[in-house]
């Protein structure tokens, strides 16, 4: 077997300037496969310059691409779909240099192993930050043009012809001068006997087959017909079915239990008590469900008894005036807001957020003597693993996982706080169980989006353009706790991102950050993650700027964007294709909002209706985004049609709130969704070119946010500093 | 206590107590895992199936409320014509994301193009409101049933 160093892919260049300089090497190894025919075993590289967590020395493989002597071609990788359509366009830029069919791919989910699995760009085995296609984009078509290169050769030497009068097509090598064809199957074995070449050439964009066409998903048939088997139908033989209740405040503990009248339940089997926790374990959830309705818990409240939203919400306006870990710093911003015409000052307040995925937290879990077994739907396996064989007492190799597709991601299944729960409670239970949170659990102990305060200024020239920009936030930093190697000198990069590294020209500018974490609020990644907030406030207050410049606002951004041609090109095809200017009925207006976030640029526009009643509704809206070269198109206006919906739900109703360190929200009557009915028109246009790739699966929240915002102020005058949109605020002048 | 009830033509016979929502019944009892569970207050429609042809949430119907009414999943709900036609535009229209939501969507939709061949857009909102999907993906169901309700109309 050899193994060969295929040297310094530039994926990721599109990142901005403040991305790291890291060594971009990937590597791709090729030898025989287990049981006959060709392996490519390749890592993926790191593409947006965080460092690289594994730090392993040597050759680390962390996909694998097969073809076997029968002909298959199996891809094994670590990402999973939940929905974002990961599982066709990853496939795709394999088919596409190693010129065969989609459907001729399979694909095989990557057991956990955090050492081979590792996500390139998060540096564990996860699903998230919008990363699948981004790491992927270099290295699994150059696995493809190797494995293909490898084949062509196999065929030349068999049939003693030059390779270079053979081409691969359709799964098959051909050599045209004499008609000869062999599958890549019958070449398969020979091909791994083939030395793996030093350097291959890739496909020119314009020779592309699939990569930029619309492909269809390969996950949906069994979706739209029942068979399709999330974590939650997960049905090892005699599990029995669970629910819980989690002490309401967060911290607490039970002190009491009367189970009587629980176990009197027809079906219900048994009840587990833990420290903080009540299980009922039972043939079925009605019964589950019945019985711990049944069940007299007395809880011991702890030390959070009674925290509130608005005592967290203090904490961290009071830390914006103190001062935080800079961010970034751009020339002298106390001189240059000394010498501004016009001051502009605001302060901006987002909400806790709970991820609310359809299908409700569960985990089944069966604890035998020797090991565990667990079977969920998870975005990160090998925490899952981690996470049961430390609650269990295991050692790592006796936890198998079976993942299972996701009912919704979000963020949420990043976390295994829920595995970890669930085999507390199957500890106690004889056979395997499946934990199911109702909803109004799954709500109230989520693990939330941070709520953040941001305190923003800025000052302007006699013309009312920016010259100086200081903006200093407080707010919970998930990634210290989720990977505490991103957190350093007070910052990580996911909290900063959208705050630093603006597209516009802002000659000073100064971003701090200062970390305050929610008494025993637990917090976590949230779909777009840190721009779900930064972009909010950024755009929000870009928007303010241009109105007390008096200016208008896709004019007044445009200006700034001289040295940023891509971020301008789909500003001003947002504001064309919305009609930006042209006259609207009373109390409707058009909000704009742009970014660069997840390697993607992207603008919005939003047209939104304020009613008489205040009643606030998003009519259309229109989205043009440049996220590089386009894998598959009917994906990308998916997830942004998706992204814009999730954002617009945050909007308008999005928040949890504590009283007497209780989550006030249960259930989706007071944790409403959008619905149908309210849904806008959504019109998505794509910039065409051959960039690398972007990320797709959250920009389209993080940009609607502020576009609502600025639409409603266009609309009534009302500028809104605090989310969600609160039809009291409305009234208020100003 | 032992009730019988006609599943997807089928009867079946569980043994829970008569004030057992049908969601649990179908799911594990009798390993129905195709209709899901979301809220259990009928309040995201996940759990809709078809009662006699009427898209109903199994998640608040008492299994003993179901006498000889006739119960439809969306495991079978392809043999009908308007699920048929609904599960083709699903996928013709790349409607799924994460798709756990879209078992219920599929049964409202279906049970809305049964009894209403040309819908118009405030029929859709009103059979179709009732059904959360946390992905966004309503935009191409209404797209997608208006394509099913145009193959209707050409007797397809």
């Amino acid at each position: 077997m050899r193994v060969d160093h295929i040297s310094s892919f530039a994926a990721g260049s599109a990142r901005s300037s403040s991305a790291r300089g890291v060594s971009r090497r990937a590597f791709l190894q090729a030898g025989a496969a287990a049981g006959g025919g060709l392996l490519l075993s390749l890592r993926l590289p790191f593409a947006n310059g965080e460092a690289d967590a594994a730090g392993a020395p040597g050759f680390t493989p962390n996909a694998f691409i097969r073809i076997g002597s029968d002909g298959k071609i199996v891809l094994t990788m670590p990402y999973v779909e939940m929905g974002q359509g990961t599982y066709t366009s990853i496939p795709m830029l394999i088919a596409e240099e190693l010129d065969v069919d989609l459907k001729q791919v399979e694909l095989e989910h990557a057991p956990p192993n955090e050492k081979l699995y590792a996500n390139p760009l998060l540096g564990v085995q996860a699903t998230g930050n919008s990363n699948a296609v981004r790491a992927a984009w270099q290295p699994l078509r150059q696995a493809g043009a190797t494995a293909r290169t490898m084949l062509v050769a196999a065929a030349a030497k068999r049939w003693n012809v030059d390779a270079g009068s053979c081409r691969a097509q359709s799964g098959e090598v051909l050599h045209p001068p004499t008609g000869k064809r062999a599958t890549y199957g019958e070449l398969a074995a020979d091909a791994a006997r083939v030395p793996a070449p030093k350097n291959v050439a890739l496909k020119r964009p314009q020779d592309f087959k699939l990569i930029g066409t619309p492909a269809k998903r390969l996950d949906t048939p069994a979706k739209v017909n029942g068979t399709a088997v999330y974590g939650i139908d997960a049905r090892p033989p005699g599990v029995k079915i669970a629910t819980l209740a989690q002490s309401p405040v967060f911290g607490g503990r039970v002190k009491r239990v009367d189970d009587t009248a629980a176990k009197a339940v027809k079906g219900v089997r048994q009840i587990v008590r833990l420290d903080d926790a009540v299980a009922v374990i039972a043939d079925h959830m009605g019964a589950a469900k019945k019985g711990l309705a049944a069940l007299k818990i007395e809880w011991d409240d702890g030390p959070h008894a009674k925290l509130t939203t608005d005592a967290i919400a203090g904490e961290l306006e009071k830390a914006t005036l103190g001062s935080g870990a800079v961010a970034q710093n751009i020339g002298d911003v106390d001189k240059a807001m000394a010498s501004a015409v016009t001051k502009v000052e605001a302060t901006y307040h987002l909400p806790f957020l709970a991820h609310a995925t359809m299908e409700p937290m569960n985990c089944t879990v069966h604890v035998r003597k020797d090991g565990c077994e667990i079977w969920i739907g998870s975005q990160a396996v090998a925490r899952v693993q981690a996470a049961a064989a430390k609650t269990a007492g295991l050692p790592l190799d006796k936890v198998v996982v079976h993942n299972h597709l996701i009912g919704g991601g979000f963020g949420r299944r990043l976390e295994a706080d829920g595995a970890a729960r669930a085999v507390q409670i199957a500890q106690h239970v004889d056979g395997p169980v499946k934990v199911v949170w109702t909803r109004e659990e799954d709500i109230q102990h989520d693990m939330y989006r941070p709520h953040w305060f941001d305190r923003i200024s800025a000052g302007l020239d006699a013309k009312g353009m920016p010259v100086a920009w200081n903006n200093r936030f407080a707010g919970s930093s998930v990634a210290s706790r989720w990977a505490s190697a991103w957190f350093k000198n007070g910052l990580d990069p996911d909290s900063t991102e959208g705050a630093i590294d603006l597209v516009y020209a802002l000659p000073n500018m100064h971003v701090e950050y200062v970390r305050v974490e929610p008494p025993g609020i637990p917090t976590a990644f949230w779909r777009s993650v840190g721009p779900s907030h930064n972009v909010f406030v950024t755009e929000s207050f870009i928007d303010e700027l241009a109105a007390a410049a008096k200016q208008d606002p896709v004019a007044y951004r445009l200006a700034l964007l001289d040295k940023n041609p891509r971020a301008k090109a789909v500003l001003a095809l947002a504001a064309e294709k919305a009609g930006w200017g042209q006259p609207l009925p009373d109390r409707v207006g058009r909000g704009v909002s742009l970014q660069f976030v997840f390697a993607t640029y992207m603008a919005q526009v939003a047209e939104v209706e304020v009613g008489k009643d205040d009643a606030v509704r998003v009519r259309r809206v229109v989205c043009a985004v440049d996220c590089g070269t386009v894998v598959n198109p009917d994906t990308v206006r998916a997830q942004i049609q998706s992204g814009i919906i999730f954002g617009i739900t945050a909007a308008l109703y999005g928040k949890i709130t504590l009283k007497d360190g209780r989550v006030e929200q249960t259930n989706f009557d007071t944790y409403q969704i959008l619905r149908m009915d309210q849904a806008p028109a959504i019109d998505v246009h794509i910039v065409q070119n051959f960039e690398p790739p972007g990320g797709m699966g959250e920009a389209g929240t993080s940009a609607i946010v502020p576009a609502v915002a600025n639409a409603i102020f266009a609309a009534i005058g009302k500028r809104l500093r605090k989310m969600p949109v609160d039809a009291t605020a409305l009234k208020q002048p100003g | 206590m032992a009730i019988t009830i006609k599943i997807n033509g089928a009867d079946r016979t569980v043994d829970v107590d008569g004030d057992t929502p049908l969601l649990w019944v179908l799911r594990d009892v009798l390993g129905m895992t195709g209709t899901k569970f979301g809220c259990g207050m009928a309040l995201c429609g996940a759990c809709t199936v078809h009662v006699d042809g009427v898209a109903t949430r199994s998640c608040i119907t008492y299994v003993d409320s179901i006498g000889t009414s006739e119960i439809t999943t969306i495991e079978a709900i392809g043999a009908t014509p308007a699920g048929a036609k609904i599960q083709k535009a699903w996928l013709d229209r790349e409607v799924v994301q994460c798709g756990y939501c879209q078992s219920g969507q599929i049964m409202s939709a279906s049970a809305l193009l049964a009894t209403n061949q040309h819908p118009t857009d405030s029929d859709i909102d009103n059979a179709m409101s009732g059904n959360i999907c946390r992905c966004g993906t309503y935009l191409r169901i209404r797209e997608a049933i208006k394509q099913a309700a145009q193959s209707s109309g050409q007797g397809g």
